[in-house]
């Protein structure tokens, strides 16, 4: 196990390299720099600007700077925004509950449908759910994402006035929020219908951000799922006198997962860049939101930070899920 | 009153070129405490038969029977329910591979305990002793550490004791055991069937052990049931069946054994295989391959009935079975 560990966790080095490497080399060749995007249409004086570029040390070579930038982030120090001058690791953590609140639900949201859905669809192949489940999750699987979420906004918010259009929570409720999870935030307040409205927020970007991991999941589990059906111990099961939702949801299920879980792992990543453009929809103001505004912005330490920070993140989850797949399959547990 | 009494039992597969029958109007009688050993060819549906025993028959299959009953219970249009309280507890079943029979997620302690909760109840400790006791009995060493295991650390042979465990945990009246060492190293073949034998004598219960190892049967059985694509062919005595086998197939079968041929020195054969769905031939069905064979057997499909040749209680479904007389046997 500890070996695992070690192979896996020095694998991270060179994904960390690239990353640094590619976002900070990206968003150079941009063109434009953050001080002619912060003066805007006035313009600035060419001294007064290499006066600015030599203060943010933009005029050394790149080499230069991303030496410097390496070095500073392996001391913890991502740097300030230029454009709001505080530290970016602090705007990050500021943000980056409300995006991991969305893309949590997001995900619930996906497993428990897109679950449901695979292993009901797999019971019954061939049937009308099993054609419809899969005829709707190749549609949700295709469907972009900011078209989607104009469809959504159209239908509930719009005509039939369900759900609000934007941000977190009704501006009339205002509260301090220990935890930055707006549902959580709103309970401790005891506003009376804080919470109902944080739900009614969060439920269309979570639909809209969730849609895409939830046909991954429904077809990857239905698949997974017929092709552990039909294996001997699934007969066994049934040999011993099982009631079948025990053969189906514990025997089958629980072997059909090993390869779902690698899945929803992959799937995490694509919530965090799909919460870009959901955020950037629904105005959520998360890191999604907030990397846009650094783009437009020309905000290099914003941005080589933030996607860092996500780029750790993703690391991370998918860490987690192989180690976790060494425990939900005992083969891979004690191979050695 | 045989324990299980199977009549005209017939297990019917769609296709699209209309239903295929894969057991066709099996007639089976198996005592309490008794040993049956059911041969043939891959392909004659004897692990079906055993399958519809247990209603484990896979969708879209279609079970029809004129009589199923197990201890004296119609096991016709039970519910799911009912039928679930006896598969697994008064009659149940081991099958051929063993290394993919246990689930792989699960330890082996928890697959056996998980049978006796489901039908004897039980508290966890009560279930653990007596899966320790079970491994003990099935020939396990260190019992109380294997409890943990999970199948694949476990070898072939080892995991069919554990299956057998699990099968006869519920101490149930029938086992169907399906090729049960047809996996194994030849070696460890005996030592289950071994097993098997002494676990059907000490708990006095029934035994089907289906095989296409004749001589298996011969060590083992008390009487015999030859199937021959989907039918019985031939049933009677195992010493009867060996001395005097009165349809074609099993003499057939017999004749390709090496240790009965000792005087030839090349091995007969049964040539061409079993029909399958779409080669199904007219009357009987092994004409085509029989030495025998004459124009009504092309027209004419026998029927299974009794045949009390030299013994009891044994049938046949042949138009023109052996007749030993005169050949000194």
């Amino acid at each position: 196990m500890l070996r695992f560990l070690v192979t896996r966790v020095s694998l991270v080095i060179p994904t960390f390299i690239g990353v640094t490497l590619l976002t900070f080399a990206l968003i150079r060749l941009i063109p434009g720099d953050p001080i002619e995007l912060l003066v805007g249409e006035r313009g600035i004086d060419p001294e007064r600007h290499a006066e600015l570029r030599a203060e943010m040390g933009l005029d050394q070579p790149l080499l230069h700077q991303y030496g410097i930038y390496i070095w500073d982030v392996l001391q913890g120090d991502l740097g300030r925004s230029v454009v709001t001058r505080q530290p970016v690791l602090h705007e990050f953590f500021e943000l980056f509950p409300a995006t991991l609140e969305l893309s949590l639900c997001a995900m619930i949201f996906a497993l428990s449908i897109g679950l449901t859905a695979g292993v009901i669809a797999a019971v019954r192949r061939n049937s009308v759910f099993d054609h419809t489940v899969m005829g709707v999750s190749l549609t949700g699987y295709s469907m972009p994402i900011f078209w989607w979420a104009i469809l959504l906004i159209l239908l509930f918010s719009v005509n039939l006035g369900w759900t609000p259009v934007s941000g977190r929570i009704d501006v009339i409720y205002w509260f301090d929020q220990p935890t930055g999870f707006m549902l959580i935030d709103s309970l401790l307040s005891g506003q009376e219908g804080a919470f109902t409205s944080a739900v009614r927020h969060l439920i269309l970007p979570a639909i809209v951000l969730g849609t895409i991991p939830l046909a991954v999941i429904a077809r990857m589990t239905r698949s997974s799922m017929l092709e552990v059906l039909g294996e001997d111990y699934i007969r066994t099961a049934r040999a011993k006198g099982l009631r079948p939702q025990r053969v189906v949801g514990l025997h089958a299920l629980r072997n059909a997962l090993i390869p779902v879980v690698t899945v929803i792992g992959l799937q995490v990543g694509v919530l965090l860049t799909g919460a870009i453009l959901t955020e950037t929809i629904f105005a959520w103001p998360g890191v999604g939101k907030w990397l846009i505004e650094a783009i437009h912005r020309r905000d290099y330490p914003t941005l080589q930070g933030g996607i860092l920070l996500i780029a750790t993140a993703v690391i991370l989850v998918n860490l987690t899920v192989d180690l976790l797949y060494g425990i939900i399959n005992p083969r891979i547990r004690h191979a050695r | 009153m045989p324990l299980l009494e199977i009549r005209n039992l017939s297990v019917e597969f769609p296709t699209p070129r209309g239903s295929f029958r894969a057991v066709d109007g099996v007639d089976m009688d198996v005592e309490q405490g008794e040993l049956v050993g059911v041969v043939g060819e891959s392909g004659s549906g004897k692990s079906l038969t055993l399958l519809s025993i247990m209603g484990l028959i896979p969708f879209p299959g279609r079970v029809t029977a004129d009589r199923l009953s197990f201890g004296g219970r119609d096991l016709r249009g039970i519910s799911a329910a009912q039928r679930r309280r006896i598969t697994g507890k008064d009659a149940a079943m081991i099958f051929q591979e063993p290394m993919t029979s246990l689930n792989p997620c699960f330890t082996v302690g928890f697959q056996i305990s998980e049978a006796l909760r489901v039908h004897l109840g039980g508290t966890r400790e009560q279930n653990r002793r007596r899966a320790v006791e079970l491994l003990e009995r099935v020939g396990i060493p260190a019992p109380e550490s294997r409890l943990r295991a999970f199948p694949h650390q476990l070898s072939g042979g080892m995991n069919q004791r554990v299956m057998i465990a699990m099968a006869i945990s519920c101490n149930p009246k029938l086992l169907l055991a399906d090729e049960p060492s047809t996996a194994l190293d030849v070696t460890i073949q005996a030592q289950i069937l071994d097993l098997l034998v002494e676990l059907q004598r000490d708990h006095g219960m029934a035994l089907i052990l289906v095989t296409h190892d004749m001589g298996v049967v011969a060590e083992t059985a008390e009487r015999v049931v030859v199937m021959y694509a989907g039918q019985v062919a031939e049933q009677r005595e195992v010493d009867r069946l060996f001395a005097t086998p009165r349809h074609p197939y099993t003499a057939g079968l017999l004749d390709s054994l090496p240790e009965r041929s000792t005087e030839r020195s090349r091995l007969p054969t049964l040539p061409g295989i079993v029909p399958g769905a779409f080669d199904r031939p007219s009357g009987c069905l092994f004409h085509p391959r029989c030495k025998y064979a004459q124009n009504r057997c092309v027209v004419e499909e026998p029927e299974l009935r009794g045949d009390p040749y030299r013994g009891q209680g044994g049938s046949l479904r042949c138009h023109f079975p052996i007749d030993w007389e005169g050949t000194g046997r």
